[in-house]
């Protein structure tokens, strides 16, 4: 019997990010809010984070509404319809639900129905992740458009009165259109994961965990037994990290990567208009600099004085401010670097739209 | 191999890039913390350059017992041999 030959789909040569949105939700949380919580002052923080407020998301504003803010201002610069992508992507660990995702709901709402949607769970790295699965789409002609949108909620994840992440994060949203391109728009990937590091960032318990102490502290509290209740006022799972382990594997490491990703797009430091890392600390950021040898021409995004660590969200949102304040970087090259809880890590030299 | 004399110089250097502090304070029964003020994090990045400097490993737990300037040199000599 012959087997027929199975058709195939096109491809395209090159994909670029043809347009980029932001949302930035509007409370403003300054260091001295945060001293109300721990034991610290401004100057304290100020130092050891570079961090000077971070926005925060009310109650009343979801994941996928921000992702929706960023992503209608996104799909308005790339020029396209919703129903034009080819795929909807979100980047997030603060959607509260396992399923459905984020991405099958905003899919909805911009009209793109029905393109495929799926959230990806790369933490920090997520919105790096997402340009590698979007590029990969579009040059296997899978999709033409590709929607990225890095959201993050973290304020609903966190504990105020711990001290190792929680003063470090911020909400918001970015996004990304991704379509076909005659020229190179986005470099190779690099990009990994390192899961003996499992535990340094991460949730306080499990989902299983919760519902486990739920159901005893109710049996607890019918018996009259408050004992149990007591422990669980803590109940909620939030993110804790290690910090040491975390800033050695962020500098040292991820300084690596991110010259591997300089390597595999054929290009040096100084071909670089920008370097857009992942806002994770100031502190790690100028490492970084310094490790990679960046000359004083490329610019540095440091959007987390203002915005703090917003995760998956963190380098869209430094994008889209350092092109507002610098517009003539458009066109050039930018190495982008995301790296966070798994431990995993995405790094690519992309062209600013 | 380095020797300790030369351990030590290397260190304050990598100390003094750090935080601007003048590589003669760096001395063996200084504290990295009381003495010479230096924070957590900053103790990460000079934890770092001297593995890259020295050729070895210094482990995280290992980092919280290297409270002297001469526990760090006494470690990086151990491990070099």
């Amino acid at each position: 019997m012959s087997v027929p030959t199975l058709k195939q789909l096109p491809v395209n040569q090159h994909s670029r990010i043809i347009g980029l949105g932001a949302f930035r939700p509007d409370v403003i949380v300054t260091n001295d809010d945060v001293c109300q919580w721990i034991d610290s002052s401004d100057e304290w923080i100020r130092q050891r984070t570079g961090i000077v407020t971070r926005h925060r998301a009310a109650a009343n504003v979801s994941v996928i509404d921000m992702a929706e803010g960023a992503a209608r201002e996104a799909l308005q610069q790339a020029g396209i319809e919703a129903s034009q992508l080819g795929a909807v992507i979100v980047s997030t660990v603060t959607h509260p639900y396992a399923t459905p995702s984020a991405a099958a709901a905003l899919a909805d709402r911009l009209g793109a129905t029905p393109a495929p949607a799926f959230d990806i769970s790369a933490a920090c790295a997520g919105y790096c992740y997402g340009i590698a699965q979007a590029d990969a789409l579009v040059r296997a002609g899978t999709a033409t458009y590709v929607l990225v949108v890095g959201a993050e909620k973290l304020s609903d994840v966190i504990d105020n009165h711990e001290r190792t992440i929680s003063f470090l994060l911020g909400d918001g949203a970015g996004a990304v259109v991704i379509g076909p391109s005659d020229t190179p728009g986005i470099g190779p990937s690099v990009w990994g994961s390192d899961g003996s590091k499992w535990d340094a960032i991460g949730m306080t318990r499990s989902m299983l965990d919760v519902r486990d102490l739920s159901i005893a502290a109710r049996q607890s509290d019918e018996s009259g037994d408050f004992a149990l209740l007591e422990e669980v006022q803590d109940l909620w799972p939030t993110l804790r990290q290690d910090g040491q382990t975390v800033f050695r594997w962020a500098v040292w490491e991820m300084a690596k990567m991110a010259q591997q990703a300089l390597e595999v797009a054929g290009i040096t430091a100084d071909d670089l208009a920008a370097f857009i890392p992942h806002q994770a600390n100031m502190r790690i950021i100028d490492e970084m600099v310094k490790k990679l040898k960046l000359p004083e021409s490329v610019t540095v995004a440091r959007d987390i004085a203002d915005a703090g660590n917003t995760s998956a969200a963190s380098i869209p949102l430094a994008t889209h401010r350092l092109l507002k304040e610098n517009p003539e970087l458009s066109g050039g090259l930018a190495l982008q670097i995301g790296f966070g809880a798994g431990l995993v890590f995405g790094a690519q030299v992309i062209v600013l739209p | 191999m380095a020797s300790n004399e030369e351990i030590l110089a290397g260190l304050a250097e990598i100390v003094n890039e750090e935080t601007g502090l003048a590589p003669e304070s760096v001395e063996l029964d200084k504290s990295f913390t009381e003495d010479l003020d230096i924070d957590s994090i900053s103790m990460m990045t000079i934890v770092v350059n001297a593995e890259e400097k020295f050729g070895v490993r210094i482990p995280d737990e290992e980092v919280k017992n290297l409270k002297t300037v001469g526990d760090a040199v006494s470690f990086i000599a151990g491990a070099q041999a």
